[in-house]
């Protein structure tokens, strides 16, 4: 429904317009366009009023709708008079006129031109390379006072996050590692079963698992189940204000809430990669000895037999690198976190994000050097 | 440089300098000035007001003042020491980090740490700069939590207490090394009026028994003049501060009407009705 305004010159100078019926804000409000275009027109009115005998019932349209023509006039020096409006009208326009736009707070709208855009995804991303940076020289900085007895965090957080992250994550470890120990085994069933050479099944569980698969499978499984609990956990303390509570303490956040997740992390992933590798070899034992009807003796001389102590040591120390690794990412996601509810969501997301490429990237590097090496 | 330190004419001695001084301060996110060419002292002992009114940047000045935001230009001094633009080498965190420990700071959230319980939030501080042993610890917590009316909570953790009770076990942990200075953002925010009562007088106690130099940034008019000695008055739009003084002087005498209407509302509000 159509709210009825009518513009109407009179004595020549005054421009009035009559509001009549009913106004509410589930039937819609009329543009100021027209208005606008009388303030605009020649001559322009010495003085605009309004007329408002025949209004029926209103609400906030009708007071929005005389808040925009009184700015209208007084972008335009032009004096308004409220006229015969409810009192209720008045105070309300008054009240929502009487404090002035800051200048400066207005921020453009519409969409931007790609250049900017470009521009900004540019500048962004430059940004958080040089955050990143930033972060891990602090870590290392952080790592160095360590070495030197000068970091300060409390043992009883340390503890804390081995447990969370050694002991609470055995389970899920252990899980993951057996069914991909079962994957492979199966997979390479099929195919050297053809080539009636099942028993060889051992060899490649044995040697994916301790060389790869342990470390990456519990790489990954910590980068979404602890990198992502701390960058929630550091990205509200963010928005709490506890780590500039530390700050102007004169305690480094880093050394007090990165240094003993990273600690944690680098400490329980051996251990992890150990028993996941573990598992991961059960898991192929299971497929072996239940599907390719070998012994239990055969297939664990033959797992024997295949495994290396190079491949072993790479492993582990793959697992070393994947937990700082999962850390710095979970700890840099969580510090640079903005503050509020969203941005500790996206900290989160990020953080596995981020580990997860940091562990593909890394393990990938590490296969070209140690390929290049003769391990 | 260091600008040297005013001298008593008569005699000649060097008069201390002031416990804080602000120097020409812009604020400034990216390219939005939110205050500039900010300029005023602390005096020791004093109680100082930060006010002003939503939005005007009160707790971003604290926060340019405790180190946690660098200015777009300007300083801070301490003592007569810079606490921007005074470091020998690096970025100068060390030598701030040095300056903040004489800090006590309640933030506006409180900011307590939340895998802590109070008493371990309160002993922190001791823990890390004192020599005190367990049983000594425990004590001053104890007293601490009980200057702020919360005895018998220090094992609860932040998030089993209230709002107004994580701000006043905030204030426990930002007095627990006796600070030289305490900066109190929103203080009485969330408090009843007995409890905010009670924490003006504590404040009042602070300065008068231990020296402590108080900034505090409020609107709480009522708090401001209970105790407050000097005070800024930062707007929000004109982004600068427009006043400077007592604010039982600059109730009437301000020369900004702004300031005046701020301080007189607060006035015709506390009259009984």
């Amino acid at each position: 429904m159509t709210v009825p305004v009518r513009l109407e010159w009179i004595d020549g100078r005054t421009l009035e317009f009559r509001c009549s019926g009913d106004w509410s804000v589930r039937h819609g409000m009329p543009s100021v366009a027209e208005v606008a275009a009388g303030l605009a027109g020649d001559p322009a009115p010495g003085r605009v009023t309004v007329q408002a005998r025949e209004l029926g019932r209103w609400d906030s349209s009708l007071v929005a709708y005389v808040a925009a023509v009184e700015e209208l006039c007084r972008s335009r020096a032009i004096p308004f008079d409220k006229g015969d409006l409810p009192p209720g009208v008045r105070r309300l326009v008054d009240l929502a006129l009487a404090v002035p736009e800051r200048a400066g707070t207005r921020r453009a709208g519409g969409p931007k031109p790609l250049l900017v855009l470009v521009g900004e995804g540019a500048l962004r991303s430059w940004s958080g390379f040089q955050d990143t940076l930033s972060f891990l020289g602090e870590a290392t900085l952080s790592f160095l006072r360590l070495l030197a007895g000068r970091a300060r965090f409390r043992r009883s957080d340390l503890m804390l996050t081995v447990q969370e992250c050694g002991a609470q994550a055995l389970g899920i470890a252990f899980i993951i590692s057996l069914l991909v120990g079962l994957i492979l085994a199966f997979v390479g069933a099929v195919q050297l079963r053809t080539f009636g050479a099942e028993i060889y099944v051992a060899n490649l569980v044995t040697v994916a698992m301790t060389r790869e698969m342990a470390a990456i499978m519990t790489a990954i499984v910590l980068a979404g189940r602890t990198g992502a609990a701390f960058a929630a956990q550091l990205g509200t303390m963010q928005a709490n204000e506890e780590i500039d509570a530390l700050t102007t303490l004169g305690v480094s956040p880093i050394d007090f809430l990165v240094l003993p997740r990273m600690l944690a992390l680098m400490l329980m992933m051996p251990l992890l990669y150990l028993y996941s590798a573990f598992a991961g070899t059960l898991g192929g034992f299971l497929v072996g000895t239940g599907m390719l009807d070998l012994t239990a003796t055969t297939y664990l001389t033959q797992t024997q037999a295949s495994f290396s102590f190079t491949d072993f040591f790479v492993g582990w120390g793959k697992s070393v690198l994947f937990g700082a690794l999962v850390a710095i990412a979970g700890c840099m996601r969580g510090i640079q976190s903005g503050r509020s509810a969203a941005a500790v969501g996206n900290a989160a997301t990020s953080a596995v994000v981020t580990a997860l490429v940091y562990i593909i990237i890394s393990d990938a590097i590490l296969a070209v050097l140690l390929n290049i090496v003769g391990l | 440089m260091e600008p040297a330190p005013p001298r008593n004419g008569q005699n000649g001695q060097a008069a201390p300098p002031p416990r804080i001084a602000v120097r020409n301060l812009d604020m400034a996110f990216g390219g939005f000035v939110v205050q500039r060419d900010v300029s005023f002292t602390v005096r020791r002992g004093e109680i100082f007001v930060i006010m002003g009114d939503s939005g005007c940047g009160k707790s971003t000045m604290l926060k340019h003042m405790i180190g946690l935001i660098r200015p777009a230009r300007g300083d801070v001094l301490y003592d007569g020491e810079s606490f921007w633009g005074g470091s020998a080498g690096g970025d100068g965190t060390d030598h701030r980090m040095a300056i903040s420990r004489r800090f006590g700071v309640l933030f506006q959230s409180g900011a307590l740490w939340s895998s802590m319980t109070l008493a371990e939030n309160v002993a922190l501080p001791m823990t890390l700069y004192t020599d005190l042993d367990a049983r000594e610890v425990a004590e001053m917590v104890a007293l601490k939590l009980a200057l702020v009316g919360l005895r018998g909570f220090e094992e609860y953790y932040p998030s089993e207490i209230s709002g107004g009770m994580r701000k006043r076990a905030g204030l426990a942990r930002a007095m627990a090394l006796d600070p030289d200075i305490l900066f109190l953002d929103e203080p009485s925010a969330g408090l009843d009026p007995l409890s905010s009562r009670r924490l003006d007088d504590l404040i009042l106690e602070l300065r008068d028994n231990l020296g402590s130099t108080v900034v505090i940034v409020t609107h709480e008019l009522a708090s401001i003049f209970a105790i407050a000695d000097d005070a800024v008055f930062l707007d929000a739009e004109s982004r600068t501060a427009i006043a400077h003084g007592n604010p039982r002087d600059l109730i009437d005498h301000a020369e900004s009407p702004k300031v005046r209407e701020f301080l007189h509302r607060g006035e015709m509000a506390a009259t009984p009705v």
